[in-house]
């Protein structure tokens, strides 16, 4: 029997090749096959898991609560020291100074990743901004964001502050931040589907032991982690209450 | 239980009042005009036991009600009620989570140093197993004319 993975379609373009190479090193480790299926927008991520195609995902923690109470999945583990953040940037010439000093009409960039967009509405709601008197700008992705900042066609955008912290010198220059956020307790997680739950102890195990693998060590550095660290139970349960209430 | 208020704790003039919460104790509070901002891009969590003992805090809470983690952990959340909150908005909060549904709301709470800051609170129940096992609530920032609305219709609620 062979497996499906999938990432967050908000995976870092920088980062595909380092998603194929940990397939690689986990079908080896766990000795399943397992095929790794990127999909671009979340339309189709949310089809296919819809259609139970899917038994192991990179997941946004938008789509925690669904995958664990809709689709039976559990938590495996966790980037270690890595969370979600975003951050409302301005032009750097932009006279606004304070989120409060936003008024209705204002043109938000962002893109479609579903969490970084959350944290950057409620980053705005001091100045009485939601989505119904916004001017929402979708874009493809950060950079892009970025650009519309720099050419004027955006008042402020939401960027995921990881991302923004890998905008060049020259683009950060031209930017400035507005309010980054400090919640530190919403993460993308590694899930696993019911089709291969019994395995869930050994896969947790594989991972855990990454770092101090030969190879593993170099793997994860291609995505740009240190180490993997085990989510409890209750620690998912916890982070899908939480995005319940921001999702009011 | 909660031990009334401290003029050593207070920072800046303050008045007196007395709270009657609704297990019919009650507790001498201190409190100032002195107005905490809140701070951008935070979020302040905490959760309760089913009735309503903390039992987890982050650090942003313990930053600004000023109490530190080991005087807040099993005391009951009633510990930041501030004078100017009206019961009823309590009770709305308690009957609305106790149907197990979510509750929002703005609340004005009180620090250990007697001043103040506002709040965007969301309540929901924490459901493990198909049972209540606590409440969480998570606030953010309010805007400034939500805030200006509640200090104008609270006064009328008491
Ligand atoms: C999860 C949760 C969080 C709460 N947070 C606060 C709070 O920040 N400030 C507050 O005054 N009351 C808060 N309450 C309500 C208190 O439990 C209490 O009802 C209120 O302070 C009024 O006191 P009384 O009900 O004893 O009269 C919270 C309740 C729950 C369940």
């Amino acid at each position: 029997m062979s497996y499906m993975f999938t990432v967050s379609p908000d995976f870092a373009p920088d980062r595909l090749s380092g998603w194929y190479i940990f397939n690689t090193w986990l079908q080896k480790q766990s000795a399943e096959a397992i095929h790794l299926e990127m999909y671009n927008h979340y339309h189709d991520l949310h089809q296919a898991i819809a259609a139970d195609k899917i038994d192991l995902i990179y997941a946004n923690p938008f789509d925690a609560a669904m995958l664990v109470r809709e689709k039976g999945f559990l938590p495996l583990v966790r980037a270690k020291g890595e969370s979600d953040e975003a951050i409302i940037a301005v032009n750097a010439d932009s006279n606004i100074n304070d989120v409060a000093d936003l008024k209705p009409n204002t043109r938000v960039a962002f893109t479609d990743d579903p969490d970084v967009r959350l944290m950057g509405m409620i980053m705005l709601e001091p100045a009485d901004l939601h989505a119904g008197n916004i001017v929402p700008l979708l874009s493809d992705n950060h950079v892009l964001v970025a650009k519309h900042l720099l050419k004027g066609e955006a008042d402020v955008g939401i960027i995921l502050a990881e991302a923004y912290d890998n905008l060049s010198g020259m683009i950060k220059k031209q930017l400035r931040i507005l309010v980054r956020s400090q919640i530190s307790v919403i993460y993308h997680s590694l899930m696993i589907g019911p089709r291969l739950q019994s395995r869930r102890d050994d896969f947790q195990k594989i991972l855990l032991e990454m770092d101090r693998d030969e190879k593993g060590g170099g793997v994860l550095n291609a995505l740009g982690f240190s180490a993997w660290q085990r989510i409890e139970d209750e620690e998912m349960e916890f982070m899908i209450d939480l995005m319940d209430t921001l999702n009011t | 239980m909660i031990v009334d208020m401290k003029p050593e704790d207070i920072v800046g003039e303050y008045q007196e009042a007395t709270l009657t919460y609704c297990d019919g104790k009650s507790r001498k509070v201190l409190y100032t005009q002195l107005e905490t901002p809140y701070p951008d891009g935070k979020l302040i969590v905490s959760t309760t036991t089913p009735d309503g003992i903390i039992s987890h805090v982050n650090r942003a809470f313990v930053e600004m009600s000023g109490y530190t983690e080991a005087e807040l952990l099993g005391a009951p959340h009633c510990i930041l009620r501030h004078p100017d909150m009206p019961a009823a908005a309590f009770k709305d909060l308690w009957d609305t989570v106790l149907r197990g549904e979510k509750w929002q709301g703005f609340v004005k709470n009180l620090r250990k140093d007697g001043g103040y800051y506002w709040v965007k609170a969301t309540v929901i129940p924490n459901v493990r197993g198909g049972k209540v096992v606590g409440f969480t609530s998570v606030r953010r920032k309010p805007s400034r004319s939500k805030v200006d609305e509640c200090i104008a219709l609270y006064p009328t609620l008491i």
